[in-house]
């Protein structure tokens, strides 16, 4: 698959997978609670009505910042699939949620606020990671891009499995899952509202969920640079973690933010790090 | 197609109401009513709602805030007075401190009769309030189309954009 098809295709499909994702996560999550749940393309029809539906301009910045926001992150996919370095693509994901901080801190909104710094701790608690992540993947397999890591003959699960396990644990962060959904939460609750969309109505919220749709799928994309021998493991892995994050979200309660902050860095810190350490002391 | 239908988020706001008919909106929540299965989220949030479900009456010093609520959402948008309190002050209409209904402050677009509403009740008159708001969107649709800015009434300007 050439660069620039796969660059496409995942600006293309990654929506399309991302929001069918959310719709299974919603119907799961109403299973486990002894609901029948809403339709599997809800999420299609939650996005549908917000385009619809009056925009409210709280100020003349959040817009261009969402759409920002959007952007960088369809760009990040498509820069990963369209063989651009790894390494780099990272600093165009951390971009991207700094749209969505900037966004949301530009408002009036006291929670929206509340909810900009707390994206500002988890960015903190998980972008160290993701660069120390691709930079191992690409030690182990001596390739910098996707397709690169790809046809390389190590497969990088064996040789990072720590690695693997730490991106697990940072993908709930990254998913605003609970325990670790600081903020935002699709559920109302008094502390915090709707956190960093509160203050956002209409297309302006649509953006927000169609980018976190390209996040899911970005998030995807990254397990099969771990199980690069085989493209549909890294899927069926990926959809095996996701079905562990609805449980886990669904049986715990929100953390607080140093909780967040401190597991984060220790989970990745203690298995990524030991992993990496070990790699480089065998000398591989 | 609208997808209005297919994905009312609802504001819920407690007047003075006595918690009856809030326990019985959040019973259609629960497994046994369930009306997420119709796309209904709970959100919480006013700029995020379609349809604002009021419990209990309105009085000296809830009106600003339903007043405020109602302004804050986006159009299209409804409103649903649940249960006697929210449709006319019920027993509580002649205390010293109480307004009336909803409909003193904000239009009411369903009324939900009832001391408490029944959920079966209440998931009714947010299916008509899905109607209502359908109608709306038609008009604002109508409206852009012809270029007017805001068809709706008792709607805020957007704000300094
Ligand atoms: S209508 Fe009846 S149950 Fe509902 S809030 Fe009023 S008094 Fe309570």
């Amino acid at each position: 698959m050439s660069g620039l098809a796969g660059a496409v295709l995942f600006v293309v499909l990654a929506p399309v997978a991302g929001g069918l994702l959310v719709g299974a996560d919603r119907v799961v999550t109403a299973r486990m609670q002894g609901r029948v749940g809403p339709p599997l393309l809800q999420p299609f029809y939650d996005v549908g009505k917000l385009l619809e539906k009056e925009a409210r301009q709280v100020n003349p910045v959040a817009e261009p910042l969402l759409l920002g926001h959007l952007a960088f992150m369809a760009l990040t996919g498509a820069l990963v699939l369209g063989g651009v370095d790894l390494l780099f693509t990272v600093f165009v994901f951390a971009l991207a949620a700094l749209c969505l901080v900037l966004a949301a801190g530009s408002v009036a909104s006291p929670f929206s606020h509340a909810g900009a710094e707390r994206e500002l701790i988890v960015l903190l608690a998980t972008e160290p990671f993701f660069i120390l992540m691709l930079a191992a993947v690409c030690k182990v397999t001596g390739a910098s891009t996707f397709a690169g890591v790809l046809a390389s003959p190590v497969a990088v699960a064996e040789e990072l499995p720590g690695v693997l396990l730490a991106f697990l644990f940072v993908a709930t962060v990254k998913l605003r899952k609970s325990p670790f959904d600081i903020a935002a939460s699709h559920h109302p609750h008094q502390e915090l509202v709707s956190g960093l969309t509160s203050d956002m109505s209409g297309r302006l919220l649509a953006y927000v969920h169609l980018a976190h749709w390209y996040e899911t799928a970005l998030l995807a994309v990254f397990v099969v640079l771990f199980f690069n021998r085989s493209v549909p493991l890294g899927l069926a892995v990926f959809l095996l973690a996701y079905a562990v994050e609805i449980l886990v979200d669904n049986s715990t309660s929100r953390a607080k933010w140093e909780l967040v902050l401190r597991s984060s860095w220790a989970v990745t810190l203690l298995f990524s790090g030991g992993n990496v350490l070990a790699v480089f002391l065998l000398g591989r | 197609m609208s997808f209005f239908r297919r994905s009312p988020w609802i504001l819920h706001y407690d007047g003075s109401s006595c918690n009856g008919c809030d326990i019985e909106v959040l019973a259609c929540l629960t497994p046994l009513y369930d009306v997420e299965r119709f796309g209904v989220v709970n959100t919480g949030n006013p700029k995020h709602a379609d349809i604002l479900l009021v419990t209990g009456s309105v009085n000296e010093r809830n009106v600003e805030i339903v007043e405020n609520l109602y302004r804050q959402m986006p159009d299209p948008k409804v409103v649903v007075a649940v249960g006697a309190c929210a449709c006319s002050g019920g027993i509580f209409a002649r205390a010293y401190n109480v307004q009336g209904g909803i409909d003193r402050v904000v239009p009411v677009d369903v009324y939900v009769p009832g001391c408490a509403a029944r959920p079966e009740r209440i998931i009714d008159g947010v299916v008509q309030g899905i109607a209502a708001l359908e109608g709306k969107r038609a008009a604002m649709a109508a409206g852009r189309r012809r270029g007017a800015l805001r068809p709706q009434s008792g709607s805020q300007p957007a704000g300094a954009a």
